[in-house]
């Protein structure tokens, strides 16, 4: 980098862009790495519980274990369309 | 009772074996007596690596099978008292590496070395997880460079789940890494990740650095780990590596690159 660089107008190196993607994605695949194997088919198994109810799509249940040290949280978010059938 | 020492690091062509021929002839240079051991089953390369291609009889999987014993396996190096080489089959399947059959061999050699290092095939496969299973310390081999650092992190999370540590709630594995195919000066202008990038997110203890070097090419070329080359800036950084390995410091050398003089770095060129 020399003296006159400064006054170029200022690109992102490449490697900058790197170490940015590699953060980004190594913390999601952290969090997903920590998960229990049986969580994707939980969420099958709930949506089609669910299903039995109310027509939702497959992207409409979310399922996460959060875990502490002395306790883990497994979080159902279920998102519910707006006017409800009643399929009986 | 041996020290198991395994190299891994999911991506392919980052110096594993290069790696394991260097650790492993530094550690026997030390005194302590030393076996390199390929999990490569089908792809086996450390023979060349070692320069004893022409001298395997017998391999890993025949003394898992029993066909012949670890005494008729063992390659002695010819250049390096106490340093030994176990090769992989050529032509087995790789599922004839059983975990009943590494542990057994891995017992053996444990009454009467001091040191076994696991050369890892690439991968997260059984040969991958055979090679670290029962590892008491892992060096992480990753160079500058997207997809070995994201794959250095999957390894680093197999170990904490698939190991044998790892499942009998023993210690953790002790995680070294170990960066590869180094080049300052394409750190220093921005176009490779830095020691300090890697470091911010690997987070595990550094071994070492190993610059990119054409000795490390030249030996290969002519089977001869390259810590024996010890002019080589790549020589001297396993020298340093294998010294830390063994818990002494050295501070690292070979980062600098070609330092360029204030004038030049004031009007570029």
């Amino acid at each position: 980098m020399s003296f006159f660089d400064y006054f170029k107008t200022r690109k992102k190196s490449s490697a900058s862009i790197a170490k940015e993607r590699l953060q980004i994605i190594v913390a999601h695949e952290r969090n997903t790495r920590e998960q229990p194997d049986y969580l994707p088919e939980l969420q099958q198994e709930l949506l089609a519980v669910i299903r039995r109810y109310v027509e939702i799509e497959d992207d409409q249940v979310q399922v996460q274990l959060d875990r502490n040290d002395s306790c883990s949280v497994l979080e159902l978010n279920v998102t519910l369309p707006e006017e409800v059938v009643d399929p009986q | 009772m041996a020290r198991i020492i395994v190299v891994t690091s999911g991506k392919g062509g980052v110096g594993k074996t290069t790696t394991s021929a260097s650790i492993s002839t530094g550690l026997a240079q030390r005194g302590y007596k030393t076996a390199v051991i390929d999990f490569d089953v089908g792809l086996r390369n450390l023979d060349l690596i070692m320069n004893c291609e022409r001298r395997v009889v017998y391999d890993f999987v025949n003394v898992i099978q029993g066909e012949a014993t670890l005494n008729q396996a063992l390659i002695r190096d010819k250049r390096v008292e106490n340093l030994f080489i176990l090769p992989a089959s050529q032509t087995r399947d790789k599922e004839a590496l059983t975990a009943e059959g590494v542990q057994k061999v891995l017992d053996e050699m444990s009454e009467t070395f001091d040191y076994l290092v696991c050369d890892s095939p690439a991968g997260i496969e059984h040969g991958a997880l055979m090679a670290l299973y029962h590892a008491d310390e892992a060096i992480v081999v990753t160079n500058p460079e997207v997809s070995s650092v994201r794959d250095s992190d999957r390894i680093l999370g197999i170990l904490q789940s698939k190991s044998r540590r790892a499942e009998q709630g023993m210690d953790p594995v002790k995680e070294h890494l170990l960066l590869t195919r180094y080049n300052s000066e394409r750190v220093e202008r921005g176009e490779m990740l830095s020691l300090e990038d890697v470091n911010d997110i690997l987070s595990i203890s550094l071994l070492g650095v190993i610059p990119e070097s054409q000795a490390v090419l030249n030996a290969s070329n002519q089977g001869s780990p390259v810590i024996l080359e010890d002019e080589s800036e790549a020589g001297g950084a396993y020298a340093d590596a294998v010294a830390r390995l063994l818990g002494e410091e050295r501070p690292l050398r070979f980062l600098d690159g070609n330092k360029k003089g204030f004038l030049k770095r004031m009007f570029g060129g």
